[in-house]
């Protein structure tokens, strides 16, 4: 094998792993649709949010193989979210001025 | 089928093909999440229009779209399993059932969207004028993101076409499945929207 670069990382991930992710993501589709019909104020939005994210770390991780990828590649993840997170920021710094 | 593509040396970058497919979602992030910046912006002046508009729409079937875009992602996260275990015709059939997975979502939308139409709410039309500000920029962006949403959803079915043709070809087979592997990440990125926009849309109460 001549282009051993190419292999080295090469993860194979189990078909158990995957369906043990997919049913953990239907789970919180679950919980996040029966917990929008309480009422919680202001935390309804956060909860809704936070278990978005959690979604979004299972896909992440396991679908996408960030989890068997470089340090790289989640150095680069960090600072596109950090570069949104600021633009968000700092829309709702100007916004609490405007009003 | 395979071994015969191993005889002469490969010269190329599987770690740098998937960054650059990284780079492109990151670009695909900031595309929509300008809109969720646009979104949040109106959710917090109008939280009131927001929550009414929100009634409108039906929390079943976002849910088993949300269900149905979950499942695909699965399937074609497996694809890959099977291509790099050298099970090609089982990798194929994986995509196919995506692609299956992704017209059953467009089928509900379009269902979702001519309920609506049929009642008057689209851009334009005279009922959701004749609502207050709030109500209209919620549908504004309704339309706007599940549509743009839906436009990725065909592009990533076009994307698992050509898929399925190279591994036909012999171009993708157990030694070289980089493309099915940026193909399915351009996948995930669909799934990741829709996860954000189903709680955001549906889920107001």
């Amino acid at each position: 094998m001549s282009d051993h670069h190419n292999h080295e990382q090469a993860h194979v991930v189990e078909y158990g792993k995957y369906i043990f992710v997919w049913i953990s993501l239907l789970a919180f589709t679950g919980i996040t649709v029966s917990v929008a019909g309480i009422n919680f104020g202001n935390w309804t939005i956060v909860i809704a949010l936070l278990i978005a994210s959690v979604k979004s770390w299972y896909v992440l991780n396991y679908f996408m193989h960030l989890k068997y990828e470089d340090v790289v590649f989640k150095v680069f993840i960090f600072v596109a979210l950090l570069t949104l997170g600021i633009f968000i920021a700092l829309t709702f710094i100007d916004y609490s001025f405007v009003r | 089928m395979s071994s015969s593509t191993q005889a002469h040396v490969v010269h190329r970058d599987d770690y740098g093909s998937r960054m650059g497919m990284w780079l492109f979602l990151f670009t695909e992030l900031l595309l929509f999440g300008g809109l969720f910046i646009i979104y949040a912006v109106y959710r917090f002046v109008h939280q009131q229009e927001f929550h009414m508009a929100a009634q409108e729409l039906n929390t079943t079937i976002g849910m088993v779209n949300t269900i149905i875009l979950l499942t695909s992602s699965m399937t074609a996260a497996m694809s890959i399993t099977a291509m790099q275990k050298g099970n090609t015709r089982f990798s194929m059939a994986l995509i196919i059932v995506t692609i299956l997975f992704a017209f059953a979502f467009m089928v509900n939308k379009y269902f979702e969207w001519s309920a609506k139409i049929h009642h008057g709410i689209f851009p334009g039309g005279k009922e959701l004028l004749a609502k207050p500000e709030g109500e209209i920029l919620y549908f504004g962006l309704y339309y706007v993101m599940t549509g743009l949403h839906a436009l990725h959803v065909i592009v990533g079915v076009t994307i698992f076409l050509f898929i399925l043709a190279f591994i036909r070809t012999g171009t993708i087979h157990q030694h070289a499945y980089v493309k099915l592997e940026n193909a399915a990440l351009y996948w995930h990125l669909v799934d990741l929207i829709w996860i954000f926009l189903f709680p955001l849309f549906y889920l107001i109460h």
